[in-house]
């Protein structure tokens, strides 16, 4: 019947598009943060790895807490991210082997152009954090556990304050919705260089404070156990962490940039 | 030929014994004692209500009786039924009846030329490949009878099945339903029409209230009715 | 990919330019979306069809839970499949996290659903006005399915339609299960969210536009089938 053949030809039609979803073998899957993802990092340094050892490398951008879960699942073979103390322990927890210096930018906070906290004349991080929550002006938080995240609440304990009340918006959301957000309500907000260069709406918010070394910005790489994963792709993986740090790697974070704007400054000792 | 072969008392009788029929504690058909025998047409008829339907059914197997049973006087022989409104497949009349031969396992290279034939036989050859739910009142009967007779049935039911149709519609369903009982088909059918009671019925079976009245041959019936419900409603006075 | 201000004028770029990596994107969300539908139209049709014929303790149970079901938070949905998938959960050694496969599971389990329970009420009412003729033919009711399906086609394509519109449209499971990976598991909506997050609205609804468009296509062309068969079928 014609009928008949027409189901089994559109079937087997199905099936061989369906069979090339099926991924190739040589890819370790790389769990890091939305900034590196978003400002374009890894769009511009993968290729540069792939070309030279033939491994691709998936990443899935995510919150540094959730980059944590998942490479403690077993479900990333290597893991990015910025969080320094969360890193280290995450190490000492077992569930990596050697964590390494890798890169560093700096977080800015971002504002009105206005600054009606005034903040932009403050001699610390500290003091323009404290000067945003005595005018209680409003600010956008990720309230994500992201490193940036963590990184703001560490900021808010140096200040000496507790952020909470009207003014303190909590979004629970990655650092691009967030700015989008902040734009949206025109409020101050805490965010790493690289995503604030990249991003494309920034309406009326602009950089207010900038370049305390409190606000210095570690992204680390880590080699994960396979002690409890021992499905873990770790030869790749270990390829991939020592091309980060090889000279090779380094120059291929310093060669990115954003609008002419180096983003990322290599430091791998 | 099948008239010569399969004389009327080839056709199994079927009892039914004291069956009764009840929903959600509405009696609908009180305990009956009913036979069909031989290659008779036998009409049913009474009021709206009177239980009509629902006999054939039980009959027919469609419904199970809430008590009695039914029993065939040796294999239950092949049976077909006609619907009042005819129930066709979302599909052409050719297919409709290419349907029931794959239903009946007739070889697929058999089927097409047994559905046409059938369709030729009720005079729908030229509507062969038309949607079958857009054809007539009409034409859908012939073709829920032609689809019946593809089943070759030993026992027609039919359900009213005139009742919507013009007299051009009826005669052909008359037509059809003697040309079924010439080839040796008990014909069971319910109807409203005296008239046509008269024309096909050899015998009448009353029904009023969920009873039997009576089963008597058709000449007897409409001369000496056996009960005043059955006098009344020739008179054309009884309707509930 | 095209930059403009005007989200109408970058989809249109977006559509005539059709770029290599747009082209990649939108193909990997019709197959995920495809494969998913199809894969839950061979459990749904059957599934529905035969709550729709039998009637046994606990029917109604299951048909409150697949109507509840319909409206399944895609993102539970997501975690749900992520739990099972990850390493560390019961399927784990399968390896299928952050991979095409996991995004059609995923969406399986959100459409699903809908085709069951809207085919139960389809085959319902073609099997009350059917049944009596069905069964004088000597039908069995495991017989009916296919010639009620059959039946029900025009309503059905309907009903698929809604559950390809629920597949192509979320983003909650498959950002969840599919890791929005450059190239391996970036589709459409999950494309549209990245963009959002960067600032860039002007190509996230451009993205939007050329989704719907290509959903309209598709609504489109299965309308037409139908309505060109239903008019030689009946």
């Amino acid at each position: 019947m014609q009928k008949t053949t027409a189901l089994v030809a559109a079937g087997l039609v199905g099936l061989s598009w369906s069979a090339s979803l099926l991924a190739e073998d040589d890819f370790i899957t790389l769990a890091s943060t939305t900034s590196t993802e978003s400002s374009g990092l890894f769009g511009a340094i993968i290729p540069a790895f792939t070309d030279t050892t033939g491994i691709e490398v998936h990443v899935v951008a995510v919150g540094t807490g959730q980059a944590f879960e998942i490479a403690r699942r077993g479900d990333a073979d290597s893991l990015l991210v910025h969080d320094t103390a969360g890193e280290e322990q995450f190490v000492a927890n077992g569930y990596a082997t050697e964590r390494q210096n890798v890169m560093y930018n700096d977080f800015v906070l971002v504002g009105p152009s206005d600054d009606p906290a005034g903040i932009s004349d403050s001699e610390s991080a500290a003091e323009a954090f404290a000067l945003i929550a005595e005018s209680e002006s409003p600010f956008a938080s990720r309230g994500d556990d992201s490193g940036t995240n963590r990184a703001e609440l560490r900021l808010w304990e140096d200040a000496g304050v507790t952020p909470q009340g009207e003014w303190y918006r909590e979004l629970g959301s990655g650092m691009g919705q967030t700015l989008n957000t902040a734009a949206g309500m025109n409020a101050y907000t805490f965010t790493d260089r690289a995503t604030w260069v990249a991003f494309e709406n920034p309406q009326d918010l602009t950089i207010l404070f900038e370049g305390d070394e409190a606000l210095f910005n570690q992204y680390g790489s880590l080699l994960l156990s396979t002690e409890n994963n021992p499905h873990l792709k770790h030869d790749l993986a270990t390829q991939w962490h020592e091309w980060l740090l090889s000279s090779e790697g380094q120059q291929a974070i310093a060669d990115f940039e954003v609008n002419g704007q180096q983003l990322f400054f290599p430091n791998a000792e | 030929m099948k008239i010569e072969t399969i004389m009327p008392a080839d056709i199994a009788r079927q009892h039914l014994h004291q069956v009764r029929f009840e929903h959600r504690g509405h009696h609908l058909l009180l305990p009956t004692n009913v036979s069909f025998s031989g290659c008779r047409r036998t009409l049913i008829m009474g009021p709206n209500g009177a239980g009509k339907s629902l006999l054939m059914r039980l009959a027919h197997g469609l419904l199970r009786p809430s008590g009695g049973h039914i029993r065939w006087e040796g294999a239950p022989p092949v049976q077909a039924m006609v619907f009042q409104r005819p129930v066709l497949l979302r599909r052409s009349a050719l297919d409709n009846l290419t349907y029931v031969l794959a239903v009946q396992r007739v070889p697929r290279a058999q089927r097409k030329a047994q559905a046409l034939n059938a369709l030729e036989r009720f005079g729908l050859a030229a509507l062969a490949k038309r949607p079958a739910r857009v054809l007539s009142g009409g034409e859908q009967q012939r073709l829920a009878l032609a689809r019946a007779w593809l089943l070759n049935p030993s026992v027609l039911f039919l359900d009213e099945p005139t009742s919507a149709l013009d007299p051009a519609a009826i005669k052909a369903v008359e037509d059809a339903v003697n040309a079924f009982h010439q080839q040796g088909t008990r014909i069971i059918m319910t109807t409203h029409d005296l008239h046509q009671a008269r024309r096909l019925a050899d015998e009448v079976l009353f029904m009023h209230g969920g009873q039997v009245l009576e089963q008597s041959p058709t000449e007897h019936f409409f001369e000496a009715p056996g009960s005043p419900q059955a006098s009344a409603f020739i008179r054309g006075e009884l309707v509930w | 990919m095209p930059v403009s201000d005007n989200p109408f004028y970058t989809a249109l770029a977006l559509i005539l330019g059709m770029d290599q990596r747009l082209f990649d994107i939108v193909t990997l969300s019709l197959q995920i979306s495809l494969i998913a539908v199809l894969v839950a139209c061979l459990l749904a049709l059957p599934l529905g069809a035969a709550l729709a014929l039998w009637r046994f303790p606990g029917r109604n149970i299951v048909i409150v839970m697949l109507n509840a079901l319909m409206g399944l938070p895609p993102v539970v949905a997501g975690l749900c499949v992520y739990l099972l998938l990850s390493r560390a959960g019961p399927l784990g050694q399968w390896g299928l996290l952050f991979s095409p496969s996991a995004m059609v599971i995923a969406q399986v389990i959100l459409v699903l659903p809908i085709i069951a329970a809207l085919t139960r009420q389809q085959v319902e009412s073609l099997h009350n006005e059917y049944d009596e003729q069905l069964r004088s033919l000597g039908l069995s009711p495991l017989r009916m399915i296919p010639t009620l399906l059959w039946d029900a086609r025009f309503g059905l394509l309907t009903v698929i339609l809604a559950g390809f519109g629920r597949a192509s449209a979320e983003v909650g499971a498959v950002m969840i299960v599919g890791g929005n990976i450059d190239g391996v598991t970036r589709v459409m909506t999950t494309s549209i969210v990245l963009e959002t997050s960067k600032g860039n609205l002007p190509l996230a609804l451009g993205l939007g536009i050329v989704l719907l468009s290509l959903v309209t296509l598709i609504n489109a062309l299965a309308h037409v089938v139908s309505e060109t068969a239903k008019r030689r079928l009946g």
